[in-house]
């Protein structure tokens, strides 16, 4: 079942960077790449549970601020040791100028 | 001081690793400077050019120092071009291993990682264990328990400080290891930080070593001559002392179980030799509190965060009329530390919850 939340205003995000989402007891991180695609995924990296939002989006790839994991933001895929699992990716799409994102 | 000193246990399977996460001080939150995003996206910025230069520049230097030394081998003058060639093989391969191994150093990965293995190799550190090692090195810095590249564990060694100058205490213990991985197995503590799913490649990297250096070896003995392994294999010892000397400034002498990089790192101006050789980790606060930051933003995140940072060491006659007494003292003293002084602009130290039972 679908589970779709509203995120931000779209301009609350920076062209290639990262916000952290939190929603419950979840967080999220919520990405724009340089060219205005967003993306979403789980909110700590797989590796060592450190926020991805402290860390950079470069070429569509986020980099974890402690270790350097990185994971590609579209598809979620760990790019190499440290990061070994990939990243939990979640529908999202714009509405009224808003990110809204499906965690279900 | 009066309370009776209890040598700590620095693996990182036994007392220390339980107290440490007890503590808190496993996997724990980490002081960080205020900077402003916005900068601090423009110093993570990768370029592949700076590093292709450098890597370029070593490999130049190995090439010429090692042909001089072909030419002139048999006479006393080969010693001079070997000691070139030796520091640029078994020192400057250090910080090409460890900028490699974060990624950094190049903006294509491809690039990180063939030079990583090529210093790995040199550097005679196994690139997938050390990959390990210094990503919890990184997470853990200097808790004791939990960080595998403690320096100088209390009371220091210091005779086998002195002869890792030509890595004689540390090389023959990774000749073991690469031996044992080659038998399919790990080292107790190695299998505390190194995943299962990357185990295997570090028994298939370590029979590959073992077949260049038997080659090596092979070669050696059939032309009956050591020239052979003064390129591949001895390198990593007769050139490692330059390593040691930038490498000792990082840590030694400072505190163990903080939480502040700012308390036990030490950032030290370097002449720009070394600062080539050693790719900037000098400024070895700054690397440890943004990872991010490659080696050739480091002096630019330096200035960024001097303020809030212990004043950095004006060179090594400097550092090393700190860390030579303190290691004498620590011999004597094992609870003695050297406590870095934070200016008067500097937000207050984050010590960590072991911080009151370390005062003194």
């Amino acid at each position: 079942m679908e589970n779709w939340v509203q995120v931000c205003q779209v301009d609350d995000i920076e062209a290639e960077d990262v916000i952290r989402f939190d929603h419950g007891d979840r967080t999220f991180a919520i990405y724009r790449s340089d060219d205005d695609q967003y993306y979403a995924s789980d909110g700590l990296c797989t590796h060592e549970e450190v926020h991805l939002a402290g860390g950079f989006v470069m070429d569509n790839i986020i980099e974890c601020p402690k270790h350097n994991g990185r994971f590609d933001i579209a598809t979620g895929e760990a790019k190499g040791a440290p990061a070994c699992i990939d990243l939990r990716t979640y529908p999202v799409k714009i509405e009224a100028g808003r990110v809204v994102i499906d965690i279900s | 001081m009066t309370a009776e000193f209890t040598k700590r246990d620095y693996s990182l399977v036994g007392l220390d690793s339980k107290l440490a996460e007890e503590k808190g001080l496993a996997n724990a939150e980490w002081y960080a400077s205020e900077i402003p995003r916005k900068r601090m996206k423009e110093l993570i910025q990768r370029r592949n050019g700076p590093a292709i230069r450098d890597t370029a520049i070593w490999f130049i230097l190995l090439i010429a120092s090692g042909t001089a030394g072909y030419m002139l081998w048999g006479s006393w003058w080969a010693i001079l071009p070997f000691m070139i060639y030796g520091v640029l093989y078994g020192s400057a391969s250090d910080s090409r291993w460890h900028e490699c191994s974060h990624r950094t150093a190049f903006r294509t990965k491809w690039m990180n990682d063939v030079v990583y293995e090529i210093a790995s190799f040199m550097v005679m550190r196994e690139s997938v264990p050390w990959r390990w090692s210094h990503t919890r090195h990184h997470t853990d810095t200097i808790i004791v328990g939990r960080d595998p590249e403690i320096p100088a564990p209390r009371p220091p060694d210091l005779l086998g400080i002195a002869m890792s100058l030509f890595s004689l205490k540390t090389g023959p213990g990774e000749i073991l290891k690469v031996l044992l991985h080659c038998t399919g197995r790990l080292t107790a503590a190695e299998e505390t930080y190194i995943p299962g799913e990357e185990q295997h490649k570090v028994y298939r990297n370590a029979r590959i070593w073992v077949l260049i250096h038997a080659l090596v070896i092979a070669v050696a003995i059939g032309s009956g001559s050591i020239l052979p392994l003064m390129y591949i294999g001895l390198p990593s010892f007769y050139g490692a002392w330059e390593q040691l000397l930038c490498g000792l400034t990082q840590h030694i002498g400072l505190a163990e179980d903080v939480l502040d990089h700012r308390l036990n790192c030490r950032t030290v101006y370097m002449n720009p030799i070394s600062r080539f050789l050693y790719w900037e980790m000098n400024y070895h606060v700054e690397h440890h509190m943004f990872p991010m930051v490659p080696y050739h933003n480091l002096a630019k995140l330096h200035e960024e965060l001097k303020h809030d940072m212990p004043v950095p060491y004006s060179g090594f006659w400097e550092v090393y009329r700190e860390i030579i007494p303190a290691l004498f003292r620590q011999v004597k003293d094992p609870r003695y530390y050297v406590k870095r002084q934070l200016p008067g602009s500097a937000r207050p130290a984050m010590p960590g919850p072991a911080a009151a039972m370390m005062t003194e």
